[in-house]
């Protein structure tokens, strides 16, 4: 039941909130405030008094539509927790940041961020196909509204395209699963749309085949994994914070996730079939979009090409067959959420005072804002892969499981990191260092910005210091992910 | 004699003396509410007594008509989708200055002609349904006869209708030539004797053309677009909901007492579903009439329903029925959306009459909005259901080129209905002031309730309708 109301709480605190906002938008800022806060509270609550040796922390099972074997089913592992702390960690990150950026239909906009954040937790805790895949389209109208109304210049494209990707590749997946559920009909004589029915039955190779490539296309997409990327730095750059931030920090990890829970367990042996390609082009991923990061003139633009690349670690990860690779994988999504959150947080707050997000036009900013510029290359440091921040543990074990599976492939994802250092200082040099040239005069950290930035750099030393009470979180449930194609790789080898 | 034959035709029998009644009332004296309280009072005594009838189903009332479950079912949702219309044209009409009481009269009698489809089980019956049906709608759709449109629309619906209704003849005529029985059932029996042959085939063929004119399928849509946006609005979304309604029911029955069984014709049929699924939402694309957006979007959704129909069995005619639930529901409150915000001199229709709503209006416009979302099938809404279970059923059926087609094509469709949404959330340009449209009245209002609840708890809540409905279905095997 506490799980119900996990989701239904921003439920309600956005439609709260929009109602509030009709007459007093402070209100709407604080009640959404509230909302995430409540649920960030509660989860963190939850991961206090978990307890061990059950394959399901919490789960709650109701019957929904009978006739078609649909239930109403939610469950959490470690796996899941890690993910929702994320995730209301963000929300309320994303609440505070735009607090003053956000001065037109206030509560219109709270109610979409609630609702986007609703459909992504009971992303991470549905274990019925049919659930999940109604919270997987949840996420997708909020958003859409996100970016096309509070965006910047070429919003509606943006929003229509990011639509448009996820929509289509969502349909093959709902596709996929309606044909998982007939399957199980004509091997058992009822439909199931549940998870553990649906691990156990057994498929033709072919067949088995097809269906994972239906589920792959919608998480590919979200991801998101080459060629399939070019949503992305569209609508993270048009959107506005709260929904770059949101964007980038959970939605691409609902791809990651579904990766995780269903694609390793429910088809083991194309997986494993098809791993040698599922990382080449997660290989691609990492070079192409450090490589694009680089040529970026828009500093969001720019931030957004870096996720194509730290994406591509993570589907490397998920694919390279061992637990350490997968662990990589796990944290690189968890650090990414929260450097590349911190740092569209961070281009935002400078486009509100600069309105602009040509990289061009500034330089020197430390002069005027040392606080804030101290605070970008913690952050862009963070991304590259500074060691004792999260993302280097993630990207290190990654590589390091990598290299059992595919020697050659590993080596040149490696060069991944050095591109990453090249984005990096060029946002360094050109953006904070360097001579004033224009005569910015900004204003530097506001408490409220303190206290986001404060937050997230505390976050990214202890994952880069001592992930070791989240990595006991998740593990369990990575492995059982995961179990059945790890021991194919090692019949392989 | 028994009873049970006349408890079952009751519906049937309440509705045509509402008819009467009807006109009795406007030859005493002219009351626009009056006729209307008739109306509804009517349809409400039909829908109400659908439950005798149903206690008694099934009753085949020789030679014509059998009333089932199935039959039923679509009753209930003919009465209930005329019922709504009425609620969407009183205010429509009481805006306007021609006489507003013959417009009731026509409603009915074309209600009348698709429950008749609905049970027909005999030639005879199938066509003087469809031409019940036809002829009012001639009428209806030019019924503001002093404007050009819709006397446009209403020429090129008798034209092309009439010629359609012939075709149907002369199929019919070739069917009871090789067939020797004008009765679908003994028909079907005649014909998995003979096992095809050439006249049987070619009367097949002429009745699927004359079906799928009023369906609107591609290549028989052309009359589609330029009636949806002539005729009046009221007018529209009866045609689209009440006039297919029936028109479906009889499909499924035909097909399921084995009318179409020869795999010749089931390919027909696919390669019709998939050119209306693309060509409907492709040719969507370029509208900037919301009117006729609309026309073509139902083009694809016939597309849609079409795939269930091939899919066949209990779970393909179940999920084609709860699909056109769905998509009547969703459709009426479309243009439920549009009434709202029409004013006495001409339909709200283009994209500049949408823009900025969601400002202006923010119920109304959540409420349009949550129809074009069911359109374009988003889960929570009835769309998504409707399109999940005609997907269950393709599935089942291993037609995996029409889902494919499904699934690109309605990707497509989601481009233009995503710009109706844009529409309304754009701010309008200063200085371009929107008219402003009169106040909700409590008739639309009541109307526009109802079927946003419906459609949220068709698309949140389907098992109750969905055992009728498979209950239902299932009589026909």
């Amino acid at each position: 039941m506490i799980l119900l109301w996990l989701i239904l709480i921003p439920l309600l605190g956005g439609a709260i909130s929009l109602l509030a906002g009709r007459s007093n938008a402070q209100a709407s800022r604080w009640i959404a405030l509230g909302a995430a806060g409540l649920d960030l509270v509660l989860t963190v609550s939850l991961w206090f008094n978990a307890p061990t040796g059950s394959r399901w922390m919490y789960e709650w099972d109701q019957e929904w539509i009978p006739q078609l074997g649909i239930r109403f089913h939610l469950a959490m592992d470690g796996m899941s927790l890690v993910l929702l702390l994320l995730t209301f960690l963000l929300g309320v990150m994303s609440v505070l940041a735009s607090w003053t950026e956000i001065k037109d239909r206030v509560g219109f906009f709270h109610f979409n961020l609630l609702w986007v954040l609703a459909g992504i937790t009971g992303v991470f805790l549905s274990l019925d196909f049919f659930l999940f895949y109604l919270f997987w389209e949840l996420m997708l109208v909020p958003m859409y509204f996100l970016i096309g109304i509070w965006g910047h210049e070429r919003r509606i494209y943006a929003a229509i395209k990011f639509f448009l990707f996820t929509q289509l590749s969502g349909l093959l997946m709902l596709f996929a699963i309606i044909t998982l559920a007939v399957l199980n009909q004509k091997a058992t004589g009822s439909y199931s749309f549940d998870y553990q029915t649906l691990r156990n039955l057994p498929l033709t190779p072919g067949m088995a085949r097809l269906l994972m490539l239906g589920f792959f296309a919608a998480f590919a997409v979200k991801l998101p994994a080459f060629p399939v990327h070019t949503w992305l730095p569209d609508a993270h750059t048009e959107a506005p914070t709260a929904g770059s931030v949101i964007l980038a920090g959970l939605l691409l990890k609902t791809g990651a996730y579904g990766l995780i829970r269903f694609v390793l367990p429910l088809f083991p042996g194309p997986v494993h079939e098809l791993a040698p390609i599922m990382m080449t082009l997660g290989v691609i991923g990492v070079l192409y979009g450090a490589f694009l990061a680089f040529s970026q003139r828009d500093l969001k633009r720019l931030v957004a090409y870096t996720s194509v690349s730290h994406m591509g670690f993570v589907l490397i990860g998920i694919f390279a067959g061992n637990a350490i690779a997968l662990t990589g994988a796990f944290i690189t999504m968890i650090s990414h959420g929260i450097s590349t959150g911190a740092l569209f947080i961070l281009a935002g707050a400078l486009q509100e005072r600069m309105h602009t997000r040509e990289i061009s036009r500034m330089s020197g900013l430390w002069k005027t804002m040392p606080a804030f510029s101290g605070a970008g290359l913690f952050f862009v440091m963070a991304s590259a892969g500074l060691p004792g921040l999260g993302d280097f543990v993630g990207e290190f074990l990654v590589l390091l499981g990598a290299y059992r599976a595919n020697v050659n492939l590993t080596a040149i994802a490696t060069l991944g990191i050095i591109a990453a250092t090249l984005y990096g200082l060029k946002v360094t040099s050109q953006v904070f260092q360097g001579p004033n040239k224009n005569n910015w005069s900004l204003a530097d950290l506001f408490p409220r910005e303190w206290v986001i930035v404060g937050c997230m750099m505390a976050l990214l030393l202890w994952l880069g210091l001592y992930p070791q009470p989240f990595i006991r979180l998740f593990k369990p449930a990575l492995e059982n992910s995961a179990q059945t194609v790890a021991s194919l790789h090692g019949v392989a080898r | 004699m028994s009873t049970a034959p006349l408890i079952a035709s009751l519906p049937l029998v309440l509705l045509a003396l509402t008819a009467v009644l009807v006109m009795i009332a406007i030859a005493i004296k002219r009351s626009h509410g009056a006729t209307a309280v008739i109306t509804l009072v009517g349809l409400t005594a039909s829908f109400v007594s659908i439950l005798p009838a149903s206690s008694v189903a099934p009753v085949v009332i020789p030679p014509l008509l059998i009333i089932d479950q199935y039959a039923l079912v679509y009753m209930a949702l003919i009465l209930a989708a005329t019922a709504a219309v009425v609620l969407l044209a009183y205010p429509y009409l009481s805006r306007r200055s021609e006489h507003k009481e013959e417009f009731y009269l026509l409603l009915v009698l074309a209600a009348e002609g698709s429950m008749v489809l609905a049970a027909s089980s005999h030639a005879i019956s199938l066509f003087l349904g469809i031409e019940l049906l036809s002829i009012s709608l001639y009428a209806l759709v030019s019924y503001p006869r002093a404007e050009i449109l819709p006397v446009e629309a209403g020429i090129k619906y008798l034209v092309l209708a009439a010629s359609s209704s012939a075709f149907l003849l002369f199929g019919l005529a070739l069917l009871y030539m090789s067939e020797g029985t004008m009765d679908f059932s003994r028909m079907a029996a005649h014909s998995s004797d003979l096992s095809g042959g050439f006249v049987p085939l070619v009367g097949t063929v002429m009745v699927l053309t004359g079906i799928g004119f009023k369906l609107a399928l591609v290549p028989f849509h052309l009359w589609t677009p330029d009636v949806y946006q002539g005729a009046p609005l009221p007018v529209t979304a009866f045609i689209a909901t009440v006039s297919k309604g029936g028109v479906f029911a009889f499909l499924l029955r035909w097909l399921a007492m084995g009318g179409g069984a020869s795999p010749t014709l089931l390919l027909v049929l696919g390669i019709i579903a998939m050119a209306s699924m693309l060509a409907g939402n492709l040719l969507a694309l370029r509208q900037t009439n919301v009117k006729r957006l609309l026309a073509y979007s139902s083009i694809a959704h016939m597309g849609y329903f079409f795939v269930a129909v091939i899919a066949g069995g209990t779970l393909g005619r179940a999920a084609g029925t709860y699909y056109l639930i769905c998509y009547i529901v969703t459709i009426l409150g479309a243009f439920g959306s549009l009434l709202a915000l029409s004013t006495g001199a001409r339909d709200a229709e283009t994209f500049d009459d949408l823009r900025g709503l969601f400002w202006r209006r923010p119920v109304l416009a959540s409420v349009f909005t949550a129809m074009i979302m069911s359109l374009a099938g988003i889960p929570l809404t009835a769309g998504f259901l409707g399109k999940f279970y005609v997907l269950a059923a393709g599935a089942s059926s291993e037609a995996w080129a029409l889902i494919i087609v499904l699934i690109v094509s309605s990707t497509i469709g989601l481009v233009y209905y995503l710009r109706v949404v844009v529409a309304m959330f754009t701010t309008p340009d200063r200085g371009e002031i929107p008219t402003q449209a009169p106040a909700l009245g409590v008739t639309l209002g009541v109307a526009l309730t109802v079927l946003t609840t419906a459609l949220l708890f068709l698309g949140v809540h389907p098992e109750p309708f969905w055992t009728a409905i498979r209950t239902a279905a299932s009589t026909l095997d």
